[in-house]
């Protein structure tokens, strides 16, 4: 029972790592970039050559995912996202949905088709008896990343200068810039944070997912119905949420199993049909 | 009686389209339906690759016949498939159908097969169904069935009386399921529990969890080649070998494609399969190099299906003297036998499946790359589903 | 050239204009369904394709219906194309060919699907609705996986017979009488989709997605015309997945797929939507473009079709009907003249 509890909470920690770059991207800045899967893969191939060809240690690939997805994302965002902040959620599908089919085709061909893997190194490896339950060493410090961050991310929106003028800028860029806030900066930064979140789930994610050049499209929906059911204004809606569902999925599929693959979907549709903000969302919500 | 009578008289007048069709031509073409992107795109390229090695070898020149090949991305769905094929028939008057990643697939361009008298080499798909819905489709892969009993026959003689099963959610994992817990018992093993996963699922710690509880000797999985590495880190992450539990697969799970990134948490699974890539022969020796040398990665399971499914065609050209007439070239297919890189196979030609030898394999390291070294061979098996059915 | 596009667009120089000019045929628009006719016989090593992309051009013109005239987005319509296939390849399978009836049904059964799960998508934001209406269709796909004893699960659906279209036109290999009932289906749900969304209603629906909450203190039953809508929409998606399940004679898994719903509202935006012919020829762009780049890279061609996307979006506002619009205003303005009247 608390193996299974156990299960889940680590599970809800990689759906978590995931998806809270793209609660910043969404969430915060209101855009629906659906390449969010495709930063997630280029911090995942990056810990997959560095790793294999380079003999670079893991925990070095943990930066360097973040570091190099932040530096993609700065560069798209200048280039190419800063002309549609304006548009419709439509167009920011079709063109954020063409960045990944250019993204996976670029894989394709530099990488090949096939599944890449690493292998951690011995001291991830391997359990350790915790309250009783044996947990793995590798999922436990996923979790610890990930509290780090959550904690991390709610103190840097809610209580620094950063963090308020971020609400500003979004809730409305005019009379933010007529304040004498730099948006466009505050909204490049923004970004280029919530790839490295990106790239930094695909580091830690490699290991349990695999990376294969499909990735962005494989996942995308786990990542939406994470943000889509724990809200996407606040980062503990999509936290508890993710918590929620991994739990929910892996108890489901241990007690349940003829219905399992059900669980997920169901617990999505159901949690937006009495709460269509998300479960933690604000009401008054765009 | 009408409809029947005019779908006689459509499906002649085609066969003489295409027989015409073909006769006028030196070249014979080959429709070679692929996944090329998407999910399963890794099936695609190694039997792409291998084709076109085997034309590079060869030569493209047959009984006087010259061979070309037309690569197509199916895009993984079926009604696309069908209408490649389709296409492939009427406007490219292709003398061969080949590749088909996926079941559904080939069940899908069965029909097209039969309505034209074009002879359809399935190459990957391993359901065992595909060869009975069309009397001109001929398989070069395995069929699961195939594979999968010789392994359930091995483990009661190796200490494994009970087992718990965990396949993926589809019909393949369905007969491989079937198929193990059937051989299985008659070997006096008995099954604790059937574990099914769902196709899209990244998490087994459910399914392993469960198969931990129920203390079988081994756990017997099969999943597609690219899921197989999560449950063999999953599993090694869960130490479930330490409650004695003992790891049993088909060879898809250890996919000499991606094998050797698995690290050492492969080390001493045993599978079974037709093919690997360190079979001890001169021709796998030559072909593992040889492809190597021109695609850069091993050759895996799939890769071997189109490389024996090139050489079928060719055997089958020379048989009939360049004639490229559907029904002859299918005859010529029959019957057929050859020594591949997997070892001896030939088409059976009743039910236009491989027969070929399955190996017990075990995970080593060879010269610093893990492998699937073979340890025991069970000779000419033949799918079991169908020999059952007799 | 431009000039001829014009006739694409309204005519908008007066009230009564506006209200009349989308009701009347233009000459462009019969030249366009009476080539796409005529293709039958010249072009006929190009049906299959034609076939396929006149499915997909109803399946994209009933999203339209939803999307670009109620304003409700779906990225799970999916569903009813799976539930039209299904249907119909189940009666075909069980002894009930006739493919006009098939298809009758086909639609009956996913307008229930869609009547029923309309009230679904009536609240939220865009992304709450996306995302009910992809859950929608998952759950569908888990289900059609379960019940493989009547599905066929992912082997697929094998066994399916059509009987010849009213008894007279036998389904053939090259595709011809696929072709031309597909495009007689989609020719008479057109119609009446051109003259549904002309209506006194349609022009509700438009009022609703400008301002959903003005036009319920006007009175206006919102819900009610939402739901209308939706069920609506949903009949025109099952009767597309009946054609696909009746032309390829066989029904898999990924009918219900993601991918399905996805592709869908991307061709229907690069065509551009809230206008039916977006549908009809981002279907067409979507599938010539996929054929021509599949064909020169089979491996690749996901990377060309990212690139035209991106470049429609940075480029081109309002899809390619859009851009079409815009350049031929363009053009009028540097020649001095003004916007073709």
């Amino acid at each position: 029972m608390l193996t299974i509890l156990f299960d889940g909470f680590a599970y809800g920690m990689i759906l978590f790592v995931l998806a809270c770059g793209l609660s910043v991207t969404l969430g915060l800045m209101n855009f629906i970039n659906l390449a969010h899967g495709a930063f997630a893969m280029a911090g995942g191939y990056l810990t997959v050559v560095l790793m294999n060809r380079f003999g670079v240690s893991f925990f070095l690939c943990i930066p360097a995912g973040f570091l190099v997805s932040a530096a993609l994302g700065v560069v798209l965002e200048r280039t190419l996202y800063v002309r549609l902040y304006a548009r419709s959620h439509l167009d920011q599908v079709l063109f954020s949905i063409g960045l990944v089919f250019m993204a996976v085709s670029a894989i394709d061909y530099f990488m090949g088709a096939q599944q890449q893997l690493i292998t951690l190194p011995p001291s991830l490896q391997g359990r350790v008896s915790l309250f009783g339950i044996q947990v793995g060493i590798y999922r436990l410090f996923v979790i610890a990343i990930c509290l780090v961050l959550a904690v991390a991310l709610q103190l840097i929106l809610s209580r620094t200068r950063f963090g308020s003028q971020l609400r500003a800028a979004v809730d409305d860029a005019r009379v933010a810039r007529g304040l004498g806030i730099n948006v466009s900066l505050i909204f490049t930064v923004t970004f280029a944070f919530g790839s490295g979140l990106a790239g930094l789930g695909g580091v830690l994610g490699a290991e349990i997912l695999g990376m294969d050049p499909t990735f962005p499209l494989k996942f995308m929906i786990y990542f939406l119905v994470v943000i889509s059911v724990g809200g996407a204004t606040t980062l503990t809606g999509p936290l508890l949420a993710s918590i929620l569902l991994g739990i929910a999925d892996v108890a489901g599929k241990y007690y349940v199993p003829t219905v399992g693959s059900f669980i997920i979907y169901t617990i999505m549709v159901v949690v937006l049909i009495l709460r269509p903000q998300g479960l933690f969302g604000r009401a008054n919500a765009r | 009686m009408n409809r029947r009578h005019l779908f006689a008289a459509a499906a002649a007048s085609l066969a003489l389209f295409a027989a015409t069709g073909a006769h006028a031509q030196q070249t014979v073409k080959i429709g070679l339906i692929l996944p090329m992107s998407g999910p399963f795109a890794s099936t695609g390229r190694q039997i792409e690759g291998m084709a076109k090695l085997y034309m590079a070898q060869h030569g493209n020149m047959v009984a006087g016949k010259k061979i070309e090949l037309i690569v197509k991305d199916d895009t993984g769905t079926a009604d696309v498939t069908k209408r490649i094929a389709q296409e492939l028939v009427v406007n490219e008057k292709v003398s061969v159908l080949a590749g088909f990643g996926l079941t559904p697939l080939a069940l899908a361009t069965a029909p097209i097969a039969t309505q034209a008298k074009v002879p359809t080499i399935v190459m990957a798909a391993a359901t065992s169904i595909i060869t009975e819905q069309s009397p001109y489709i001929v398989r070069t892969g395995f069929t699961l069935p195939q594979v999968t009993a010789p392994l359930a026959e091995w483990a009661p003689k190796n200490g494994i009386k009970k087992v718990v099963t965990l396949v993926s959610d589809y019909g393949p994992g369905h007969d491989a399921e079937k198929a193990f817990k059937e051989t299985f018992a008659k070997g006096g093993g008995q099954v604790l529990a059937e574990l099914r996963v769902p196709m899209a699922n990244p998490e087994f710690a459910p399914f392993l969890q469960r198969a931990r509880d129920a203390k079988p000797d081994a756990l017997f999985v099969f999943v597609p080649s690219g899921v197989g590495s999560a449950v063999m880190k999953q599993f090694a992450e869960r130490e479930l070998a330490k409650d004695g539990i003992r790891l049993i697969v088909t060879g898809d799970v250890l996919d000499d494609d991606i094998l050797n990134g698995m690290g050492d948490t492969a080390l001493g699974v045993v599978s079974s399969h037709h093919y690997s890539a360190a079979h001890n022969s001169p021709e796998n020796k030559a072909l593992v190099e040889a492809f190597k040398k021109s695609n850069n990665m091993r050759p895996n399971f799939h890769g071997v299906g189109g490389y024996d499914g090139m050489h079928l065609i060719y055997q089958a050209l020379k048989k009939t003297n360049g004639d490229a007439d559907g029904t002859k070239l299918l005859e010529a297919m029959k019957g057929q036998s050859w020594t591949s890189p997997r070892g001896p196979v030939s088409i059976d030609p009743e039910t236009r499946d491989i027969v070929q030898n399955v190996f017990i394999r075990k995970v080593e390291k060879v010269n610093g790359e893990l492998y699937n070294v073979e340890f025991a061979t069970i000779e000419k098996v033949k799918d079991p589903v169908k020999a059952a059915k007799k | 050239m431009f000039a001829l596009l014009s006739y694409f667009r309204p005519d908008t120089a007066t009230a009564a204009g506006t209200l009349l000019a989308p009701v009347r045929w233009r000459p462009l628009e019969i030249l366009f369904w009476l080539v796409a006719a005529s293709l039958l016989w010249l072009a006929p090593s190009k049906v299959l394709l034609l076939n396929e992309i006149a499915i997909l051009a109803l399946f994209v013109l009933s999203l339209d219906l939803i999307l670009g005239y109620a304003g409700i987005v779906s990225l799970g319509h999916g569903a009813f194309l799976g539930v039209g296939a299904y249907a119909a390849g189940l009666l075909g399978k069980h002894g009930f060919t006739d493919p006009v009836m098939g298809l009758l049904i086909a639609g009956a059964a996913a307008g229930l699907l869609g009547f029923v799960t309309s009230f679904l998508v009536l609240r939220g934001t865009d992304l709450t609705k996306l995302m009910v209406t992809l859950g929608v269709a998952l759950i569908l796909r888990e289900l059609a996986n379960k019940f493989g004893n009547i599905t066929g699960g992912a082997d697929g659906l094998t066994g399916v017979v059509m009987g010849p279209v009213l008894g007279l036109f036998e389904f053939d290999i090259f595709g011809k009488t696929a072709y031309g009932y597909s495009l007689t289906v989609l020719f008479i749900l057109f119609y009446v989709a051109r003259r549904l969304v002309n209506s006194p209603y349609g022009l509700m629906l438009r009022a609703i997605k400008g301002n959903s909450l003005r036009t319920g203190a006007m009175g206006v039953p919102t819900n009610h015309r939402l739901v209308t809508i939706y069920t609506i929409a949903a009949v025109y998606a099952g009767i597309a997945g009946a054609l696909l399940a009746q032309t390829s004679q066989f029904v898999s898994l990924d009918v219900l797929d993601f991918h399905r719903s996805a592709d869908a509202l991307l061709i229907l935006v690069l065509g551009g939507s809230g206008q039916l012919w977006g549908a009809v020829i981002g279907s067409i762009a979507f599938k010539i473009m996929y054929d021509y780049l599949a064909a020169i890279t089979p491996q690749y061609w996901q990377f060309w079709l990212g690139l035209v996307l991106v470049l429609i979006v940075l480029f081109g506002k309002g899809g390619i009907l859009g851009f079409v619009n815009s350049s031929r205003e363009w053009l009028a303005h540097r020649l001095g003249k003004g916007a073709a009247k």
